[in-house]
């Protein structure tokens, strides 16, 4: 059932840019329903899949002269993963509400662009993943460039460049362990038995694990994410921050770390400290962890304090990644899945809820707007979000965060205490844009004050209602019952640490 | 020798021919009167049914093969026959290769697309000539992607260029098409005499102009020296055929002021069989296990030694491909003309494709490949099916593009990249096709240019391991990544910014139904890749 995930959301896509131009509320609705209907059927996916392992769902040759697969499958990792992605693309739709230009064709885009998140997420082939994911390079080029806003070329082009360039090295990367493994089989499964040689694991590794954590925004590669995540419309954002980032962090666990584990092994000398490339990839996590943090505190715009926050948080999965031990690993798919509803909740409410009424984002304009008593709910919601993203107990993101740093400590403590750092300033930043955007006195200039008189902003509508309650209730939920996703993580990571079999 | 087993091994060749006889005899016996769109649409479907007939001789027949004496006696000491005749190249005039015919039938249909696009131009009042001229230049092309011998493929190309060099300046008002023609022929004159220079070498240093003994007589013999100064001469006269680097400096001139149907016919169909040269050329000369005699090759000690790989050959060509993709995709970059655009992305495809034949040689384990001969599994078959590919899917996008282009134009009047601004809202359709095709170009899955790249590069680093060509794989990836980089330049202008001008734009229906195929097929055969890819392989002997 899972794979109609996929198909549905192709088949939607499809629909929207058949569908005749002016019809925008029908164009919405059927964007709502494509994407409820797929959050549906991951639903049912991971009900039906608790306390099971890996469940294979189509596999028909594709590519027979290669021996590629149309292989589908889903483990614990992959049905939370299918999750996420079903919960982002409503909270997407819902806030994406508003988009009066071309409506049809930005639902298009949007929908292709699900579709191959879902795809990337259920593939066991390797080059079928790697077909997926290249899929949805393209649409995130057109949501950014045609309905974005500031720089929105720039930004969009550099994204897009980023994308293919990391693609380009995973690309090579695969063809070469294709040959050098000489099997006829691509299957994720069979190449975890190749046994590739530790020499050429050794440069492979480095080469595919870069290729997809640059679009996980990995330091120093990330610089694609801040502007590209400002320049997108909200409903992009969304989903690069919710779901995009993802994929570069999925396929670092599922290509890299499970088709190359000896990549990880110690060089066998060590120069500064760092011994192995796990070494090399922590230090960066951990680089990209504080520097996000410590960037995001000097943004003056809300959007990019939002921007380089999720390079932060994105820092955690790559540093729970390399710990290669049970409880980190968990902790970096545990993040992944709250930092998608998070950074999904947060962008929602800074780039829809606040911008659409205020129309800056300029944290010295906002000021003096005083939100928290012209937009209350904008301004709850964000302090949910905040603490959320801060990592307050009760939440996701603490569950993920606190196994990441367990798991650091395990592997090497010291990884945990720098990252320390970077918690700290990630509640500074938070509360400097909470305090400053909603909670703050200070008074706009005379002129600005006769302007705001008896001038409103729009009521908020019950779509940006549903949408953040949705994602709010789903961190606390998962926060305060992180049981019912790790049980899945839980086995699939130890099949897959395991090795070979995943 | 056998005439009547000529008739049947040109058989393609003469209908199309006849086909170009008839369209002039039609257009100016009987349609003088006629108005140029009943004229145009008359020599069209002529020519048109003479290349479906032909494609169906093929689809019968096969690529006949002929030899020009007694092919048995060649070879001596071997047990007969151990492969049937017509795959035997040994002493062949005409080769019957599986891999030709899927080429024969490529250009023929390719033929037929540009045919049809020409049925929406005005360029020329001279419809007939014009048709007669793409069908005798197809029929050389056939010629060259059949030919094993010397002369055969200088003809063969001489018939191929000369139509090409008339179409290139048959936009008679057209100071561009001119100096377009000009340029191109120029090149084309001294590039076709630096070939017949080198093919001048190898038979003085051989003896023979056939393929197959020239690389019988220098493995007897050593490699002398002067083969390299031949290998240069051809390579030279070869890679303006495919518009390589350095040889590549009429492309963007000729793209640019040639009349549209005639650039996409040179952008596709004679792209398609120069490959189809080359591919024999690295066959003959560089492949030790080609699907033509691989098993001979492995059973016969004798043989066996014959195949021996010819480094010189093989350094000239990755020279030439490496230039080509950095040179070609670099120069892309900065082009405003949509047209000089695709000319340099065609040069850095030629050097993809070129990257291929140069690796073709590298194929050395002799040993194992017989278990798969005529399998898809060897090597050496792999790699042939995935430059065909590469090539035949190529011709069929860039047609596509020049079909686009040429509607743009048509309304705009220019190919600069502004003259896409808005072509979303100016018509829909046309800017889908445009999104399809270029995106297949830029090699983005699931659409078949992703799937050529790949078949190509997988089959490089199947059939050479090591630091070389992987690096140059690495390269190309690379490469095709800074690539999407001009495809989207056009793209950006199609759909993301502002129109100047909304008015819409009208294409012919039967131009659009074809672009409209044509993007289809991209899509299609980009999901499901076995299709082409079985059907390449079903020309092939099960052994």
């Amino acid at each position: 059932m899972l794979a109609w995930t996929i198909y549905l959301s192709f088949a939607g896509a499809l629909a929207e840019a058949l569908l005749p131009k002016g019809r925008n509320a029908l164009a919405r609705w059927l964007a709502l329903a494509v994407a409820a209907a797929g959050l549906a059927l991951a639903v049912q996916g991971f009900v039906a899949g608790m306390g099971q392992g890996r469940l294979t769902i189509v596999d028909v040759p594709w590519v027979p002269s290669m021996g590629i697969h149309f292989l589908l499958a889903a483990d614990g990792i992959s049905r939370v993963l299918v999750l996420l992605t079903g919960l982002a693309a409503v909270a997407g739709v819902l806030f994406s509400w508003n988009i009066e230009l071309r409506t049809n064709e930005f639902f298009a885009f949007f929908l292709a662009l699900i579709g191959g998140v879902y795809g990337v997420f259920l593939s066991f082939d390797l080059f079928l993943l790697f077909v997926f994911y290249e899929i949805a390079i393209v649409p995130k080029y057109f949501l950014i460039a045609i309905w974005g806003s500031t720089r929105r070329e720039y930004a969009a082009m550099k994204l897009a460049l980023y994308s293919f360039a990391g693609s380009a090295m995973v690309l090579i990367g695969l063809l070469a362990a294709y040959a050098t493994a000489g099997s006829h089989s691509t299957g994720l499964v069979a190449l975890g038995h190749a046994n590739f040689p530790i020499s050429f694991q050794m440069w492979c590794f480095p080469l595919v694990f870069t290729g997809f954590a640059i679009l996980a925004g990995m330091w120093p590669f990330h610089t694609w994410a801040p502007t590209g995540h400002v320049a997108a419309p909200t409903a992009a954002s969304m989903l690069l921050a919710g779901v995009v980032m993802k994929l570069g962090a999925y396929g670092c666990l599922r290509v890299g770390i499970a088709l190359f584990p000896h990549g990880l092994d110690s060089w066998g000398f060590s120069f500064i400290g760092i011994g192995s490339w796990r070494d090399v990839f922590a230090v960066l996590a951990v680089i990209g962890i504080v520097y996000g943090a410590l960037v995001a505190l000097a943004q003056t715009d809300f959007k990019f304090v939002i921007g380089y926050s999720s390079v932060s948080h994105m820092g955690f999965v790559l540093l729970g990644l390399v710990t290669l031990n049970q409880i980190g690993v968990t902790g970096a798919v545990m993040q992944m899945f709250s930092h998608g509803i998070i950074a999904g909740l947060l962008f929602a409410i800074v780039g829809r809820i606040v911008y659409e009424r205020t129309h800056t984002r300029q944290l010295a304009e906002l000021e003096t707007m005083h939100l928290s008593k012209r937009l209350p709910f904008a301004a709850w919601g964000f302090v949910v979000a905040g603490m959320a993203s801060m990592g307050l107990p009760g939440f996701s993101g603490f569950v993920a965060e606190l196994q990441v740093l367990v798991g650091a400590w395990i592997a090497k403590p010291w990884w945990a205490l720098a990252t320390g750092v970077g918690i700290v300033v990630g509640v500074a930043y938070t509360w400097r844009a909470m305090q400053k955007v909603f909670f703050s006195d200070a008074l706009p200039s005379a002129h600005v004050l006769e302007q705001e008189h008896g001038q409103h902003f729009a009521a908020i509508t019950w779509p940006e209602v549903t949408g953040v309650v949705m994602l709010a209730g789903v961190s606390l939920w998962v926060g305060l019952y992180p049981r019912i996703l790790l049980d899945s993580i839980e086995r699939a990571v130890k099949a897959l640490l395991a090795g070979g079999g995943q | 020798m056998n005439y009547e087993r000529l008739f049947h091994a040109t058989l393609p060749e003469t209908l199309l021919e006849l086909a170009a006889l008839l369209v002039l005899l039609v257009d100016l016996g009987f349609l003088r009167k006629a108005s140029l769109k009943t004229r145009i649409v008359s020599s069209v479907v002529i020519g048109a049914g003479g290349c479906l007939f032909a494609v169906l001789v093929l689809l019968r027949n096969g690529a006949e093969a002929f030899p020009l004496g007694n092919w048995m006696s060649i070879v001596k000491g071997i047990e007969r026959p151990i492969i049937p005749p017509d795959f035997a190249t040994i002493g062949l005039l005409l080769g019957g290769g599986p891999y030709v015919t899927v080429l024969q039938i490529g250009i023929l249909i390719l033929t037929i697309l540009t045919l049809i696009l020409l049925v929406d131009t005005q360029f020329t009042r001279h419809a007939g000539e014009f048709v007669a001229v793409v069908l005798m230049a197809a029929s050389g092309g056939l010629l060259v992607a059949g030919a094993q011998d010397l002369l055969v493929i200088f003809v063969g190309l001489e018939l191929l260029s000369l139509g090409l060099y008339i179409m290139t300046a048959f936009m008679k008002g057209s100071g561009k098409s001119a100096e377009a023609a000009l340029k191109y022929y120029l090149f084309g004159g001294m590039s076709a005499a630096f070939l017949l220079f080198g093919f001048s070498y190898f038979y003085g240093l051989s003896g023979s102009t056939n393929l197959w003994e020239i690389q019988r007589s220098i493995s007897m013999s050593g490699t002398n020296p002067l083969f390299y100064v031949a290998w240069v001469l051809v390579v030279a006269g070869l890679g303006f055929k495919i518009a390589a680097v350095p040889f590549h400096l009429w492309a963007p001139d000729t793209y640019e002021g040639a009349p549209t149907p005639a650039a996409a016919f040179i952008a596709s169909v004679s792209k398609v069989a120069s490959f189809g040269l080359l591919l024999t050329l690295s066959l003959n000369w560089l492949s030790p296990g080609g699907p033509i005699y691989g098993k001979e090759a492995v059973v016969e000690p004798y043989l066996r030694a014959v195949y021996k790989t010819w480094p010189g050959l093989s350094v000239i060509m990755l020279v030439v491909a490496t230039a080509s993709m950095v040179l070609g995709n670099l120069a892309a970059l900065t082009q405003v003309s949509v047209r000089r655009l695709l000319a340099y992305s065609a040069i850095a495809h030629a050097g993809y494709i070129s990257l291929g034949i140069a690796t073709h040689s590298s194929y050395v384990g002799l040993g194992s490949a017989w278990i798969f001969y005529g399998s898809a599994l060897n090597p050496a078959i792999r790699m042939n099916n995935a430059v065909v590919y590469y090539v035949l899917t190529y011709g069929l996008t860039t047609i596509g593009a020049f079909g686009v282009v040429s509607v743009v134009e048509r309304a705009t009047g220019s190919d600069r990249l502004d003259s896409f601004l808005g072509l979303h809202k100016r018509n829909p359709l046309l800017a889908a096709v445009l999104l399809v095709l270029f995106l297949s170009l830029a090699g983005i899955p699931p659409l078949v240019g992703f799937w050529a790249k790949f078949n190509l590069f997988a089959a490089v680093l199947g059939v050479s391991a090591g630091p070389v060509p992987f690096a140059l794989v690495a390269l190309a990836v690379a490469l095709s990544a800074v690539s999407l980089y001009y495809y989207l330049q056009v793209l950006k202008r199609a759909y993301v910014m502002h129109a100047i001008d909304e008015t819409p734009i009208k294409a012919h229906p039967v131009t659009m139904a074809v672009l409209v195929a044509i993007a289809a097929a991209v899509v299609i055969l980009g999901c499901f890749p076995a299709l082409l890819q079985n059907w390449i392989q079903s020309f092939y002997p099960v052994l």
